[in-house]
């Protein structure tokens, strides 16, 4: 009896792609934010989008270097295919045949047009209608051709059902919560019904999640895992802890800690991180219209220019007094590089730029001689009785916190003051017109934070800059562009962007606007193009990092080596 | 004579007689114990005399004597900036450049226990003093005008109900920045944390002190001095506030201890003082995530806040019995 099993054991565990479906056992997830609901249309929080794309797919995911991958589609759209049209009004996704449900029924052309009409549903508050924006009709041609038509050009046209945030949902099981109805309909939205390698089983909001292999998934010998529970809670030293350090659980998300903490968990040699970079970038705005509490509710608003830091030089200077390379070393290490652009990736948008990465000192010093600014009694260079006194703001963080410390020091080396003041992450990050303190509404004079964005061409990204975006009373502070740059000349950059569309040409554009806002201009200054770092254990193979999607974005592949 | 001006009349003429009598009293008194005859005594002298016999509060008040000059002194002689960063020296163990260390930053560790002790020290008296003020005050007023009593309970009750964290957020957002415009940023926070912490924490102290004054109105020397047509707030003053010293002392002592800690949590939600503002709170709180590799930079602030807490206590303690008459002389 024994003497048979060895061999059989031998077997198996040198042929691991033979494995079938389920055969691996259990997989288990660490979220240490929860997921509350597993509809990404309500959610756009990676908390929420990760565990649903693991049941959700879209019809293309972007891959690590900017280029789509079909999922759900046939192949990716292209003018020489004939799925994006020569005026780039519209757009043809053709679908695999033969997909199902994890119901066991057809996957057709009318899901994809019913999932548009729900997301562009009036009075539903879809979490990513951006992402639709421009469309006028999406109709199922046949059962597996769908077209989607602009009512204009669209640059770029492949937006809409790219990317885990815009996956396909089940008409049938979605079709009584269009509009209104979208937010209370708890069973479809707790429990879609998916193509993807896995279906739902249990889910408690705010705790766990628990999955089975979907029966019907595409490739009969996928997924590895019979089970996959996703827990929440707790936070990100504790997650680091369960994985690397005790091995109670095989991965691990977002873990932001100081890089000489995780260090010494990785030698215990259970696990390994890994980091997957994508479009964040942790930057500093600098405030361009004056935030002083004597202008009352015109604070922070265009009619008010900022008293200094509209002037270049003073931009430049502050720009040139941070030492990037000592901040990605000492805050963030393996998830961190420093950087001098806010479009990191894809690479044909970077316009590499890295002369702020070396820290001048004296230079800054010089260069606020030269435009005015003279050291005054107490070291602090003034102008025109305008002292260089700022207030800098971010959210309750140990990195953020430490990289604030260091940025005051160096800002004071060049005779500049800093009053740092911190703000709690959800009220930063809030978007009620009434708080003070939030991102769009910037009462200080610099902030410090993490923004990105989720498609390869950073277009709509870039759009956030233009003077209408600018949040004011009119808009009930909603707008994002919260540094409140307006210049004329990148709004008609802009527009010539949406109307190019010739990639060489976009990427020429889309780099000059970038350095207006951050190489040539110093309105924005990067610091560090940020990772999302992970921690999986080391029996864990097929983790492959994507900066562009979700950290369970290829869970299908995931399996148990030994 | 109407009413009122005889009543007036008489509370004038008792406050004269309670004058002279004050000034008579002491030398006119037999001696409590007649060992002392003959020395001039007074009470706080016979206060000092009890509470030195307490080793354990003596031991305490010589190491709370000594935090205190740490703290005020200490910048004076050991000058480095507790702000300054310094790369080169980061998380360096104890060294003759830097005697306690450096943090994560490599700030001085030394220079950051001394200038954090000052704000946790001052945090800690000031909160304290005002919650004990206003917890004595609405204590003593509802324990002694029964008229009073059912509204101020029903209002002490409503402040142990409100949740704490949702109302120091309101506090704060709304006035963070009008007291840092009027104070500066570090002042501004301190009045508004400190009031915070003296407004949320008086509650305790009201309950214990309106239980004391319920049991002592009905004791024997207050029938004898109201008899005697003594006034309200004479009779507060002399008779009633005296007598509930002792809990009062201890719930001041408590409170000092909350009132740090309270404190640090607050710097840890981003609602206290700005992040590079030291205080032995956001000391700890910033070296824990660093705990296994550096334990002295827990151990050292931790070690000064139980230090600082415990001795606070036990001066508390001795205070207590020194100024309790029965236990006094014994």
């Amino acid at each position: 009896m024994k003497k048979a099993l060895v061999p059989a054991l031998a077997l198996m565990m040198a042929t691991p792609a033979l494995a079938e479906r389920g055969s691996d056992g259990d997989l288990r997830v660490l979220y240490w934010q929860a997921a509350s609901v597993l509809n990404p249309y309500l959610s756009t929080g990676a908390k929420d989008v990760d565990p649903a794309s693991m049941i959700l797919e879209p019809l293309a995911l972007v891959a690590d270097d900017g280029s789509l991958i079909p999922v759900l589609a046939a192949e990716i759209p292209t003018i020489e295919n004939g799925g994006i049209a020569e005026d780039f009004a519209s757009v043809t996704w053709r679908l695999k045949p033969g997909l199902t449900w994890s119901d066991g029924t057809p996957v057709t052309a009318a899901d994809v047009a019913f999932t548009a009409q729900y997301c562009m549903a009036p009075d539903f508050g879809c979490a990513v209608l951006a992402e639709f924006d421009g469309i006028e009709t999406v109709e199922a041609v046949d059962d597996l051709t769908v077209r989607i038509r602009y009512a204009a050009p669209k640059y770029p046209p492949l937006q809409a059902f790219v990317g885990g945030r815009t996956p396909i949902l089940q008409k049938a099981q979605f079709e009584s919560c269009l509009g209104s109805a979208g937010a209370s309909c708890t069973d479809q939205n707790f429990g879609p019904i998916g193509t993807g390698p896995f279906r739902v089983t249990s889910f408690e909001p705010g705790n766990v999640a628990t999955y089975e292999a979907n029966p019907h998934y595409r490739d009969p010998a996928k997924p590895a895992f019979a089970r996959v529970t996703i827990k929440g809670g707790g936070d990100a030293m504790a997650a680091a802890r369960a994985v690397l350090e005790t091995g109670e659980f095989d991965f691990a998300w977002n873990l932001q800690l100081a890089p000489d903490v995780v260090a010494p968990m990785e030698a215990a040699g259970k696990g390994k991180l890994v980091g997957s970079f994508g479009s964040m970038v942790e930057r500093i705005e600098l405030n361009q219209t004056d935030p002083s509490p004597a202008l009352g509710a015109e604070r922070s608003t265009l009619a008010h220019p900022h008293p200094f830091l509209t002037d270049p030089a003073v931009r430049r200077a502050l720009s040139m007094a941070i030492d990037r390379p000592i901040l990605a070393e000492l805050a963030y290490g393996p998830a961190g590089k420093p950087t001098c652009t806010i479009v990191p990736v894809p690479e044909t948008f970077n316009s590499g730029r890295d002369e702020c990465l070396t820290q001048d000192i004296a230079g800054a010093r010089a260069l606020l001689d030269q435009a005015g600014w003279l050291p005054g009694a107490d070291g602090i260079r003034e102008k025109d009785g305008v002292r260089l006194h700022l207030v800098f703001q971010t959210t309750v963080n140990p990195v953020r916190q430490d990289v604030q410390s260091l940025v005051k020091q160096w800002w004071s080396e060049i005779g500049v003051e800093t009053d740092l003041k911190t703000i709690d992450g959800t009220v930063f990050f809030g978007g009620d017109a009434g708080n003070p303190d939030s991102r769009a509404r910037f009462l200080a004079d610099a902030q410090m934070f993490t923004d990105a964005f989720y498609l390869p061409d950073p277009a709509s990204f870039l759009d956030e800059f233009v003077c209408n975006r600018v949040p004011d009373q009119g808009n009930q502070w909603q707008g994002n562009n919260s540094v409140r740059f307006c210049d004329p000349a990148f709004d008609a950059m802009m527009a010539q962007l949406n109307q190019t569309g010739l990639p060489r040409d976009r990427q020429r554009i889309a780099k000059d606007m970038t350095d207006m806002l951050t190489a040539d201009g110093h309105v924005v200054l990067p610091l560090i193009h940020r990772g999302m770092i992970s921690a999986h254990a080391n029996s864990l193979a097929g983790v492959t990092p994507n900066g562009w999607e979700g950290s369970l974005w290829n869970i299908a592949d995931w399996s148990r080596a030994e | 004579m109407t009413d009122p001006d005889r009543q007036h009349a008489l509370d004038t003429a008792e406050t004269v007689d309670a004058t002279a009598a004050q000034a008579g009293a002491v030398p006119g008194l037999p001696p409590d114990e007649p060992h002392h005859a003959g020395e001039t005594r007074s009470q706080w002298r016979d206060i000092w005399r009890q509470f030195r016999s307490h080793r354990g509060a003596m031991v305490a008040l010589v190491l709370f004597v000594a935090t205190i000059l740490f703290v005020v002194v200490g910048p004076y002689l050991w000058t480095i900036d507790p702000t300054y960063v310094d790369i080169r020296a980061r998380n360096s163990g104890f060294s003759a450049a830097h005697p306690l260390g450096t943090d994560q930053l490599g700030r001085d560790m030394l220079a950051r226990l001394m200038a954090g002790g000052r704000v946790s020290i001052a945090v800690g008296l000031t909160a304290m003093i005002i919650a004990i003020t206003l917890g004595s005050l609405i204590g003593v007023v509802s324990g002694y005008f029964r008229r009073l009593d059912a509204p101020l309970m029903r209002l002490t009750e409503l402040f142990l109900a409100l949740p704490l964290l949702p109302l120091l957020l309101l506090m704060v957002t709304l006035f963070r920045e009008p007291l840092s415009q009027n104070f500066g940023p570090a002042m501004g926070t301190f009045i508004l944390i400190v009031s915070a912490i003296g407004a949320t924490s008086w509650m305790q102290a009201a309950r214990i002190v309106r239980g004391d004054v319920l049991g002592l109105k009905e004791r024997e020397f207050i029938l004898a001095a109201r008899s005697i047509g003594t006034p309200a707030h004479r009779m507060i003053l002399r008779h009633v506030l005296p007598n509930v010293l002792s809990p009062i002392m201890v719930a001041a002592t408590l409170g000092i201890a909350t009132a740090i800690i309270t404190e640090s949590a607050l710097s840890f939600l981003g609602l206290g003082f700005p992040p590079d503002f030291p205080t032995w709170g956001r000391l700890l709180y910033d070296a824990v995530d660093q705990m296994v590799m550096y334990p002295w930079r827990v151990i050292l602030p931790g070690l000064f806040i139980s230090l600082t807490v415990l001795c606070v206590n036990y001066i508390g303690d001795g205070l207590r019995d020194a100024m309790d008459p029965r236990i006094r002389g014994r």
